[in-house]
């Protein structure tokens, strides 16, 4: 393909057509064998049962499935091969999720016994390589962040924006002003979290809308400040991938009113190395570890969302922080106005090893070389959808360059073919890739967001380039074909109606048989 | 601009393929701009970076970075070459083959949020672990996983104050101190939450007094079996009935891997269940392997409450074809922002995934044999520690599962003290309780599951009986 014509890929998913696991059991098989309990044992205390109250035993085994162990892992094999993993595929359709390379090397180290095999309480002897780490990555995003100390207890970017929200209210509770500061303000471009997570500490939550520019519109912002402002939180740049320059007088603004500023960094993948959060002015913010530090998505966890905070609210993050005192690391209890907890223990380790061990794969001119590929590889892409697919443009077509990714739209695809972006993306699942439209509200019109990271060479964006281009002729040539798709996957499109009505929903297999005969 | 090394030399890091400065200069000329910087022009000079960040120098080859982190983990003493008695949330339990090989796939360990009909399999493989939950608890609905047990209880009682109007919960005061600092954070300032008193003898809850506390005002009462501290709460059914008298809810956090034997909760009255995954067939990883979950009834007004996806099976274009895809999308922050109930994101799918390939490994037979070894094996251990001067185990008079409370105060010996020197003795003793449950002074929570076989069990208590021995 190098330097030649790029061939559409001919391209057919596994199709296993898979029972459900129930459909394989058969009465007494075993998948596998627990440790007998020794004779002496046995002798001892008898069956282990008998000491429970009659009313508390089980009398009737769970209907698990009984499967022999073989058939349970082709079974799963058969499901992985279902499932067109970042790893298989030039996943640049994913956008705002940072679909990057995980390294191999990184899963190795995080299969270690002695990442695997280790328990939170151990005492601080025992697990000195596993504390160390922590905190030399804390040491590495304060670098990359300017922030002055991070915790990596919040399991994901939502449970991070979550923890921001409280360290904003235990501070504002601490000086008096709980009741009255009851406002957070955010963007709608920024994601859905920023204002769902506030609701749940009972915030009004008020949504700026962009301008013309796509950027955050900063007279709705002086309008929206007052005394009972409580903070702000933001994504910049947004999923557009436009960047607000303008975002330091937006914190200042905040902070005139004694609001706080928060940065939803989830995915940093376009400035890191280039700009940093404190200079901003923001107060506090998180990194996905999962996504712009590269360990894997899983499905959608395990993950982190490392939450780094200034001077200032260092005395709020949840316990126990990790630190070191020239000898010895250490687990830090003792911070007065801590929130608590927003997670058992410390984070999820062999996310926090992987980041660690991305960075020093990397080093400071590496991570800056990351954020500049991914900014050349978007601005490439875009170039190449604006110059050569039809029926597709830009949101915001004012501001001409992008950072990271691009939130693009099929309006006028739609308005000339009846093709929606939701067709097209069924389509490009028929070549071996995938395509996302965008978080709701859907304020540009049928959205598709693209986000090239940095992991993708100039040959991978011209096969997902080309076949995005033969799409949407098809679309155009022969739109019931790309309407009807997908033909080449594990399974075809679903039917969403059930879905949505309680007297056919079915969550569990238990459930569906209880209402499957209805849908006869 | 690209890596360069310190003698000046160009790298191209395996890592980023257009690193290659050829390339990058044709995607300029492409692009239409002179260089990278002119991509950023949107960033005011003043906001970007001009210092430089303090990161050690690169390990560019795959084996000194290999290296440099395994020396880093070699400082770590596994519980694979020490004998692990402890739990509290995070316990040591074996990991069949099948569940590594299943979780270390790329295909799932490296999707996302691919469509129902290109990821199908990580779809089915959901719907799967939500079906083999639900047949442990014995209820019809179960969410794709949240991050852990704490959050999985804290959304339980959300739930339970929306369904019931109401914002006053009640918690076990037994309860993990790790999970309740979890809900306080997660209640605080909506949600009142008060604790309830236990019985002093048995561990179990005092009904006395959660009659006493109990009102309309209460949206739910929250407690856990087996307790954090291992006994059983037997009352489950009395607890139930009480907080049902008022029209509340009864939530129970459980262990699943004690459904083989015990009851599940919603056999004496739960309507809310919750718990974590990481006991089955999940590796402790420092506290990285806890994944929540949450069943229910399949009740419309419990199921629009749930804030997690909840993957249901559907019909697809082809007769015959089964199909995935979310169950009531608009309940969620991705559809309603600050409607949604609460919000949902990234959690802990993998994990779910790989408790799925567990239950069906195990099947029915398997879960009632690992839950009767390991009560066999805790109550050995209760037996032979409690032949130790000075030693009482269990501090509770209760049936108790996996763990259990050893009572040292008799023994003049503080538990820091005991632990430090069973390390000695390549062990790791029970969590310290002595901060956390001041009332119980010197004691420790010790977990026993099916890994510790005899010999494990008699070497404990014979290097406890030499350590308090040698202090009289």
């Amino acid at each position: 393909m190098k330097g030649g014509k790029i061939k559409i890929r001919d391209f057919h998913e596994a199709k296993w057509d898979e029972p459900i696991i129930f459909e394989l059991s058969r009465k007494g098989e075993r998948g596998i064998l627990v440790p007998e309990v020794e004779k002496e044992i046995e002798e001892a205390v008898g069956d282990g049962i008998s000491v429970l109250p009659e009313h508390m035993i089980r009398k009737e085994y769970p209907a698990l499935p009984e499967i022999a162990q073989v058939r349970v892992l082709r079974h799963f094999l058969r499901l992985s091969q279902e499932t067109l993993g970042a790893t298989i595929n030039i996943d640049i359709g994913q956008g705002t999720c940072t679909m990057k390379y995980n390294p191999i090397i990184n899963e190795i180290l995080a299969k270690s016994p002695e990442v695997t095999e280790i328990h939170p309480l151990q005492d601080e002897d025992t697990v000195q390589g596993a504390l160390e780490i922590i905190y030399k990555l804390d040491l590495f995003l304060r670098e990359i962040s300017g922030f002055s100390k991070f915790t990596f207890q919040p399991g994901g970017g939502s449970h991070a924006i979550f923890t921001i929200i409280s360290i904003i209210e235990a501070y504002h509770r601490l000086n008096g002003e709980g009741e009255k500061r009851n406002e957070i303000i955010t963007t709608l471009l920024s994601h859905p979290s920023n204002a769902a997570a506030p609701a749940v500490k009972g915030y009004k939550v008020i949504n700026l809308y962009p301008e013309e520019d796509g950027r955050p519109d900063i007279e709705a912002l002086k309008e929206a400040v007052s005394e009972h402002t409580a903070g702000f939180i933001v994504t910049n740049p947004e999923d557009t991938g436009i960047f607000n320059p303008r975002i330091k007088e937006f914190t200042d603004i905040v902070h005139e009113v004694g609001g706080i500023c928060a940065y939803d960094q989830a995915n940093a993948n376009g400035i890191i190395g280039i700009v940093r959060a404190v200079d901003c002015g923001f107060d506090l913010g998180f990194f996905n570890l999962h996504k712009t530090f590269s360990s894997p998505h899983g499905c959608g966890g395990p993950a982190v969302g490392a939450v780094g905070v200034t001077e200032r609210l260092k005395d709020f993050l949840p316990v126990p922080t990790v630190e070191f005192d020239g000898k010895k690391y250490y687990l830090n209890y003792d911070i007065p106005h801590s929130i608590g907890k927003v997670r058992e223990f410390y984070g999820v380790f062999p996310v926090i090893l992987r980041a660690y061990a991305w960075i020093r794969s990397l080093g400071a001119e590496g991570i800056k070389e990351v954020a500049r590929v991914a900014v050349l590889n978007n601005n490439y892409v875009m170039r190449k959808i604006l110059e050569e697919v039809k029926g597709a443009s830009i949101s915001f077509p004012k501001t001409r360059h992008r950072l990271e990714q691009v939130r693009y739209s099929f309006e006028k695809l739609k308005k000339d073919t009846g093709v929606t972006s939701e067709d097209v993306i069924r389509r490009m699942a028929d070549f071996g890739f995938h395509l996302w439209t965008s978080h709701h509200p859907w304020i540009i019109p049928e959205p598709f967001t693209i986000e090239p990271t940095e992991s993708y060479s100039k040959d991978d964006l011209d096969e997902y380039l080309t076949t995005l281009k033969k799409v949407v002729e098809e679309a155009y040539r022969d739109p019931e074909k790309v309407k009807n798709a997908p033909y080449n996957c594990p399974i075809h499109n679903i039917d969403h109606e059930p879905l949505e009505d309680p007297d056919k929903w079915a969550i569990t297999w238990r459930a569906y048989l209880k209402k499957h005969k209805k849908w006869e | 601009m690209v890596i360069k090394k310190r003698n000046g030399e160009i790298v191209v890091h395996p890592y980023i393929p257009n690193s290659v400065p050829e390339v990058q200069e044709e995607m300029l000329r492409e692009i239409g701009v002179r260089d990278i910087e002119e991509l950023y022009s949107d960033i005011p000079e003043e906001l970007k970076f001009k210092g430089e960040m303090k990161l050690p120098e690169p390990l560019l080859s795959e084996y000194a970075l290999k290296r440099h982190v395994k020396e880093i983990l070699s400082k770590n003493r596994t519980c694979d070459e020490n004998l692990c008695f402890m739990g509290g949330g995070c316990w040591p339990h074996y990991v069949p083959a099948l569940c590594d090989e299943i979780s270390q796939r790329s295909e799932f360990l490296t999707a996302y949020a691919g469509e129902p009909w290109e990821d199908h399999g990580r779809w089915q493989a959901l719907f799967e672990y939500q079906s083999l939950i639900a047949e442990l608890v014995d209820m019809d609905v179960v969410n794709v996983p949240t991050y852990s047990w704490g959050q999985a209880a804290a959304t339980s009682l959300r739930m339970a104050c929306r369904i019931t109007r109401r914002d006053e919960v009640i918690v076990a005061d037994t309860i993990s101190p790790e999970r309740l600092a979890i809900i306080r954070n997660y209640c605080k300032p909506v949600v009142r939450v008060k604790l309830a008193k236990h019985d002093p003898e048995t561990g179990m809850m005092d009904l006395e007094n959660l009659k006493s506390m109990i009102s309309r005002d209460t949206a739910a009462i929250y407690f856990e079996n087996p307790s954090y501290l291992g006994f059983i709460e037997t009352h489950g059914g009395d607890i139930s009935e009480i907080i049902h008298e008022v029209d509340g809810l009864s939530v129970v956090g459980v262990d699943p891997i004690s459904l083989g034997v015990l009851v599940p909760p919603s056999h004496y009255g739960a309507d809310i269940v919750c718990g974590d995954l990481q006991p089955l067939g999940i590796h402790m990883n420092f506290g990285g392997g806890l994944a929540g979950f949450i069943a229910t009834s399949d009740e419309e007004r419990y199921v629009m409450e749930y804030p997690s996806r909840l993957f249901g099976i559907t019909k697809t274009t082809v007769e015959g074809e089964y199909g995935f895809g979310d169950v009531a999308f608009e309940r969620t922050s991705f559809a309603k922002r600050e409607k949604a109930k609460e919000f949902v994101g990234t959690a802990a799918a993998l994990w779910g995934i790989t408790a799925g390939v567990y239950l069906a490994l195990m099947g029915p037979k398997g879960m009632w044999e690992i839950g009767k070894t390991i009560m066999q094996r805790s109550q050995y251990a209760m037996k032979e520690l409690s032949r130790i001067d000075g030693v009482r185990a269990p501090r509770f008079k209760a049936p108790h599962f996996k763990e259990f409370v050893v009572d040292f105060n008799d023994t003049g010996l503080s538990v820091r003290d005991i632990n430090k020197r069973l390390i000695e003795y390549g062990i790791f003793g029970g969590i310290d309780l002595s901060r956390d449950f001041p009332k119980l002074g010197e004691s420790a929570l010790y977990c026993v599951t099916e890994i510790h076989t005899k010999e494990d069990i008699d070497r404990l208590t014979s290097a406890l009986g030499q350590i308090i021995e040698s202090k009289r």
